[in-house]
């Protein structure tokens, strides 16, 4: 008797009511899934490149575009489009100039001080503010769905365009130098694809934490496996459970869906971690 | 055009709130324009925006348990420099889990935010931790923030000189027999201390410029450390003065009524000084190069 009670009590955590029927979540889940694949896709690129601080910046930049878009009454889309997509050329321009650390720093927190004047003029205090920095999931419109699905489609396409010279040169640059491969106009391509994909995940996981979808699903992965493929596979997994369960558990708690993803990123590298080690330090025994 | 009797007599100098304002902005400022002339020339412009981050999370936390947001920022501000000293150079930019346990910080942040709204009712929470709300920070804190200025500008008169070999060679500074290992960590002291301080005036997110902006500026403009120092700490006085100013002025500007929020002013007047000296030094540059000398 005790245990039905305990069963369904679980039944009614893991599936409430209007889990499936409640359209916003059905555009959170469809929005989640194909955000969390891109930013692997995209991560991988990031982690191998060394360039966490390019995937730190352009969600900030993304959060002038987005609050822009309020001030401007235009659709968010169109804001975060042109903020991550100049700012991806400025950021990219800046850091191959010395001392970038300093000039980056500082346009990155100009435009945040953007974002802040935007939602005053636009009279939008408090909540938005809220939702645009740690996403929300009611928030996700139907239409937007369709936007989310087609920028991801673009930005699948333009990574697998640039997947294999992008990996040359990555991996090895002297070769790729030698056979002509135009590394300028990689290097802002790649940035261009880290705009893009802000574009998708500030909507949902928030502007101060797309970068831990970013990297967090690959940094672990990379803990695992060395092999390109299996990477990837094992990454892309990774963040599909974490925002599938932080969906599941921001619907049940009505506690931001951000704060989840945090928690079950970080608990997935930490536990992995402490796995990773706990084997090689049997096998080292033996 | 305003003339002079009526700038003197205008009401900007009549309230409490603005003057509250200048004391707190001033004296952060200061602070951390001396303290950021040693970051630039550390590269640790990372580690201060790691610090008003992960300070951000202890101010959500501090409105949650009703105490002032200072405590808040201080506490966990120590917290994370002292995690920074324990995991020493792994705390880079270039470190993707410390970046992850950095957002992880952020994520707590954003669910004692919205514990916040829920609790007290008080929306503007977000918007006052992260952006900051200069003229609405509590007078008692002032005293505080001024004891604290002035304490790290006396640390680093105390200290110039083996902080500064310290900083250019390490080394070589242990070599000469000084405590590189107490000074570093009395250094991070002072920065974790100058990083709250202009996170309270000027929003954790904000905070950033304060600490590297007019610091990056003086250095530019002088390669002699204290030269530097003065002008970092004159053109961070000059940005909180006339943020303030133009914050106050603002809200005659369109769209009328609501103001523009003083720390965008201030960080956007820090940017354009910084503009300024990589100009002055082109210009400086030109010149000389006129007159036939060669410019380093």
């Amino acid at each position: 008797m005790r245990m039905m009670g305990v069963l369904d009590t679980l039944c009614l955590w893991l599936l409430p009511p209007g889990l499936l029927t409640t359209p916003y979540m059905w555009h959170a889940y469809v929005c989640g899934t194909v955000v969390a694949v891109v930013a692997t896709l995209v991560g991988y690129f990031v982690v191998l490149r060394g360039a966490a601080f390019m995937a730190h910046s352009l969600p900030k930049i993304g959060f002038a575009g987005i609050a822009g878009a309020t001030v401007l009454q235009i659709p968010p889309l169109a804001g975060l489009l042109t903020f991550n997509l100049l700012g991806s050329l400025v950021l990219s321009a800046l850091s191959r100039r010395g001392k970038r650390d300093v000039v980056t720093a500082l346009t990155l927190v100009l435009a945040l001080g953007a974002g802040e004047l935007f939602l005053t003029l636009g009279h939008a205090y408090g909540e938005t503010a809220y939702a645009l920095l740690f996403g929300q999931i009611v928030g996700i419109s139907g239409p937007q769905v369709g936007q989310t699905l087609t920028v991801g489609l673009v930005t699948t396409g333009l990574w697998m365009t640039l997947y294999r010279p992008l990996l040359f040169l990555t991996v090895a640059r002297d070769q790729a130098l030698a056979r002509r491969v135009r590394e300028r106009l990689l290097e802002n391509l790649f940035v261009v694809l880290i705009g893009l994909v802000c574009v998708m995940t500030v909507p949902v996981v928030g502007a101060l934490l797309s970068f831990s979808l970013l990297i967090g699903p690959i940094t672990t992965a990379c803990l695992v496996t060395r092999r390109g493929l299996h990477t990837l596979l094992l990454a892309g997994a990774l963040g599909l459970v974490a925002v599938w369960l932080a969906l599941l558990l921001a619907y049940d708690s009505g506690w931001p869906v951000g704060f989840f993803a945090t928690t079950i990123i970080i608990l997935e590298y930490g536990m992995v971690h402490i796995g990773r080690k706990a084997i090689s330090g049997r096998s080292s025994k033996k | 055009m305003m003339d002079l009797a009526t700038f003197v007599h205008s009401p900007f100098w009549h309230s409490p709130q603005v003057w509250n304002a200048l004391y707190i902005t001033t004296s952060a400022g200061v602070a951390s324009a001396v303290v950021g002339v040693f970051i630039v020339m550390r590269g640790q412009s990372f580690a201060g925006h790691i610090l008003t981050d992960v300070g951000a999370t202890g101010a959500s936390a501090s409105f949650l348990v009703s105490i002032n947001a200072w405590y808040g920022f201080l506490s966990f501000g120590l917290l994370a420099g002292a995690g920074m000293e324990v995991l020493g150079k792994r705390a880079s930019g270039r470190d993707s889990a410390t970046g992850l346990v950095l957002t992880f910080f952020m994520g707590l942040g954003a669910l004692f935010l919205f514990l916040d709204t829920r609790v007290s009712n008080t929306a503007d929470v977000t918007m006052s931790v992260l952006f900051g709300s200069v003229f609405t920070v509590d007078p008692n804190t002032t005293p505080w923030l001024i004891g604290t200025s002035v304490a790290i500008l006396l640390l680093f008169a105390a200290l110039y000189r083996p902080l500064l070999t310290c900083s250019i060679d390490a080394e070589w500074a242990q070599a000469r027999g000084i405590p590189v290992r107490f000074i570093g960590l009395l250094f991070m002291l002072a920065f974790v201390v100058a990083a709250e301080d202009s996170a309270l005036a000027m929003g954790a997110l904000l905070s950033t410029a304060f600490l590297i902006g007019p610091a990056a500026a003086g250095v530019r403009l002088s390669h002699r450390m204290g030269t530097a120092i003065g002008v970092s700490a004159l053109l961070a006085t000059i940005a909180a003065w006339l943020g303030i100013g133009l914050a106050y002025a603002s809200y005659n500007w369109p769209p009328a009524g609501r103001g523009y929020p003083c720390s965008f002013l201030v960080a956007g007047i820090i940017f354009l000084e910084y503009l300024l000296a990589c100009m002055t030094i082109r210009w400086r540059a030109h010149i000389r190069g006129l007159g036939g000398k060669r410019c380093v």
